[in-house]
């Protein structure tokens, strides 16, 4: 089913009688995810409002994400996150899934530069939530719930987002042979200095990266300043551009086997990444780890950690405490009482 | 202000209560029902609208908090959480038969981890008292509402507070990465984790400035940045408000993003020379734009600014040369509220508009002002588009602060009209709630307050706010019956 207006939606919605599941590209189903009758979002398309000089952006839920970025670029801004941006990906499904690159560690998720959004509901009703202003206390803040709600709450339509401004310079400091902790630590020093650095990982291959960005002078005064405070941690080579965040940002893509998505404290990391199996990647500064691993493989979680497998097979840990499980279900209920959307978790 | 009928039977049974409440707390003085020592807690720093609650209990920890409110659970008893007592829309002010529970008492820092940029307090403890926990390690903590001094964590939870650096910094949901909350039950969960994310949905993202109605949180996990090497601010004098709201749009589309930009006009300059004699140009408008970074960077940027401002033939650009005279350009905007208060009786508005309609809005303001006779002064975060028209009245005077009601209602349902929102900061709380509908629908209302009817089942988490009196009066009622 392909809905060419929010009306329509609506009446779709409304009409169903079994499972649906609401798809804009679906780039970035789970395993599970995507069963019963799909409904595809990318009729509604298009950007609604765009404002360069208030830094916000209004668009339809089935835009490809490379439009979107097109329509900001021609402005000289990019969205105020992050996403990984695979072929066909529409912002609904950046926006249900809270894809959020490398630029968390500074400028936060999708779920924080999300401002508004229209949606319907498993009732087939249209709610408006939050606006088009980056503060609003106006009410609960329900944007931040159907972010990252994976299509489960309902069918986002339109999203309200924050904008910023493409920086005019952009460098990699890229550090090799460093171990496990030595790398956690390189990162640990960039992000707890005042260089702001607004990525921080280490790819597959172990090259630690580290980004900054902003006016010329700026970036070239951060980068050898933060070239001596990691001097000592090994050779420190400063490269133009960020290509080596776009393979970071693309690696859960490449992977082959099951891949996990662990989120931890970087203090917490170094012990973890001992006990990996197989190629993995590092971002958010150590606070994010991508696993491949053999099915059935499992992560030794620390305290307050969680891990889901994405790719391969169903996994989730550790399980949400009773509590948190009930207020999800019963929070899911109210959006979708008769319970049409599918949804892996 | 209208709020419902107390529950007589509560009242009637105070004594019971208040014996069961003192059960559930380690220090007996945690329980407050002498009518002398209730007054305190009439009402919050909107304090117009006042009623002396039922008791106040002062809990000291988390597990006290949950037996405090299994006890109000069992009995039927509305909860009035507050912080600091700092809201400026009566976000804490009790009813008649509620149990305010304060946090003053919750102070502690639990944990601080430079390593994992975290802070975790108990959320009595004040925004300012944060960053003095971790600024001799070379840390912040962002969010900086102006009463920063007073008010608590908890409270800036509850609010989802910003501040004038959350242009660049984000607002309390963008640096609250878990917290320890407890439903009306009495249950504890804990939400968020390790960069915010918890299993499943967004909990903490809907419990942040949900104005104390789904849960208490008495623990608070906290992003903390490190500190910039430096700041400095530039104030840029206009002889109009559009050609400043012009300025503010140019400086944000050349990609520079300043950590604040603040606005005031004419009145509020006038009123705070007098004040506090901080120097300022005699203008219609006046930015002050803040950057930060090292020596070299700062004078990058505001070279830029300079460039940028030049184009709008300022009638002064002062840059900063000290720390004196930093100081000084922020002086003034931070006096403004005490400098409006010495002149008169004022209500502080908090609308938000989409930055491109500040010219228009501050001409509709202009106009409206002058058709109700009262006079506005303005004073904002230009960067967000957080206006804070502050209306002045006598409020002596017979129907003064009625007819300064009407114009603040017209104010705000101008702000929605224009694309923005009835409250940017300070919360709806029971001042706004019945404007709720100017910018909401009736089934945008529904699904929030079913939000709130799976937190808090039977509605006596926070009463009448939030949602328009006659709305949510069904769902009030189903419990009372």
């Amino acid at each position: 089913m392909r809905p060419d207006s929010e009306a329509d939606l609506a009446a779709m919605i409304r009409a169903a009688n079994g499972t649906l599941s609401i798809t804009g590209g679906a780039t970035r189903l789970r395993p599970g995810e995507g069963q019963g009758a799909r409904i595809d979002m990318r009729g509604l398309s298009g950007i609604t409002l765009y404002e360069p000089e208030a830094l916000t952006l209004v668009v339809r839920a089935g835009t490809l994400l490379a439009d979107v970025h097109k329509a900001l670029a021609s402005e000289k801004q990019m969205l105020g996150f992050e996403p990984d941006p695979r072929p066909g990906s529409t912002i609904g499904g950046v926006a249900a899934s809270n894809a959020s690159g490398p630029r968390r560690v500074s400028a936060g998720a999708c779920r924080d530069a999300m401002i508004g959004l229209r949606m319907v509901t498993g009732s087939g009703e249209v709610i408006r939530n939050g606006g088009r202003v980056m503060k609003n206390v106006t009410g609960y803040d329900l944007v931040k719930l159907a972010a990252g709600s994976r299509g489960t709450l309902g069918a986002l339509t339109e999203i309200a987002l924050k904008t910023a401004p493409v920086p005019p310079q952009r460098a990699t400091l890229r550090l090799s042979g460093l171990n496990d902790p030595g790398a956690i630590a390189a990162m640990t020093v960039a992000l707890t200095g005042p260089f702001d650095v607004t990525g921080a990982g280490r790819l597959p291959d172990r090259t630690v990266i580290l980004r900054l960005e902003g006016l010329p002078g700026s970036v070239e005064y951060r980068a050898s300043a933060l070239r001596r405070a990691l001097t000592d941690r090994g050779d420190v080579q400063i490269v133009e551009g960020d290509a080596d965040f776009r393979t970071l940002r693309d690696y859960p893509r490449t992977a082959t086997a099951v891949l996990w998505r662990i989120v931890l404290r970087p203090s917490q990391a170094s012990q973890l990444l001992a006990g990996l199996p197989g190629r993995h990647a590092i971002d958010w500064g150590g606070a994010l780890i991508w696993a491949e691993a053999a099915p059935g493989w499992q992560p030794d979680l620390p305290p307050g950690a969680q891990a889901d497998a994405v790719a391969g097979t169903v996994q989730t840990l550790p399980a949400p405490d009773p509590v948190t499980a009930r207020l999800n279900a019963a929070i899911r209920a109210e959006f979708d009482p008769r319970g049409l959307f599918a949804g892996g978790s | 202000m209208q709020m419902p009928d107390p529950d007589a039977g509560v009242i009637a049974r105070r004594d019971d209560i208040a014996a069961r409440l003192s059960g559930a707390v380690a220090d007996k003085s945690a329980v407050i029902t002498d009518p002398a020592e209730t007054r305190v807690y009439e009402c919050d720093a909107l304090s117009a609208y006042r009623c002396a609650p039922l008791a106040v209990v002062l809990p000291s920890t988390t597990q006290e908090v949950a037996a405090v409110l299994r006890i109000c659970h069992e009995e039927g008893v509305p909860v009035v959480p507050r912080g600091a007592g700092t809201s400026l829309a009566g976000g804490s002010m009790p009813t008649a038969d509620a149990v305010v529970i304060g946090l003053a008492r919750m102070t502690g820092v639990l944990e601080i981890s430079t390593d994992d940029r975290l802070i975790r307090v108990q959320t009595g403890r004040t925004n300012l008292s944060v960053t003095g926990a971790v600024e001799g390690q070379g840390f912040f903590y962002a969010p900086d509402p102006s009463s920063q001094l007073a008010c608590a964590i908890g409270g800036n939870i509850a609010m989802n507070s910003g501040g004038a650096h959350c242009l660049k910094y984000g607002v309390t949901t963008n640096n609250l990465l878990g917290a320890t909350v407890v439903l009306m039950d009495g249950s504890v969960v804990e939400l968020g984790g390790p960069m915010g994310e918890g299993p499943g949905l967004d909990l903490l993202g809907v419990i942040c400035g949900s104005e104390g109605q789904l849960g208490i949180v008495t623990e608070a996990t906290l992003r903390i940045l490190p500190k910039p090497e430096g700041a400095r601010p530039v104030l840029i004098a206009f002889d109009s408000a559009e050609t400043a709201g012009a300025c503010v749009a140019a400086i944000i589309r050349s990609g520079i993003l300043p950590v604040a930009i603040e606005y005031m006009d004419r009145p509020c300059i006038h009123a705070t020379e007098d004040f506090c004699g901080a120097g300022y140009p005699d203008c219609e408008a006046l930015l002050i734009v803040e950057v930060e970074g090292s020596e070299p960077e700062i004078t990058e940027q505001l070279s830029l600014i300079g460039e940028i401002a030049h184009r709008f033939a300022p009638l002064e650009f002062r840059e900063s040369r000290s720390e004196e005279e930093s100081r000084r350009i922020w002086l003034g905007r931070k006096s403004a509220f005490g400098a409006m208060g010495v002149i008169s009786d004022y209500m502080c508005l908090d609308g938000t508009i989409p930055v491109s309609q500040l010219p228009h809005v501050l001409q509709r303001i202009g106009e409206m002002s002058a058709e109700a006779g009262l006079r506005v002064a303005n004073v904002f975060h230009a960067g967000d588009g957080n206006m804070h028209p502050l209306i002045l009245f006598d409020a002596n005077a017979p129907g003064d602060l009625e007819r300064c009601e009407a114009l603040g209602a017209d104010i705000l349902r101008l702000c929605v009209e224009v694309g923005g929102c009835l409250t940017g900061e300070h919360g709806v709380g029971v001042e706004k709630r019945e404007l709720m509908s100017a910018q909401y629908s009736d089934a945008d209302l529904e699904i929030q307050m079913r939000i709130k009817d799976v937190f808090d089942p039977h509605w006596l988490l926070n009463p009448a706010k939030v949602f328009p009196l006659a709305t949510s009066a069904p769902r009030r009622d189903r419990h009372a019956a």
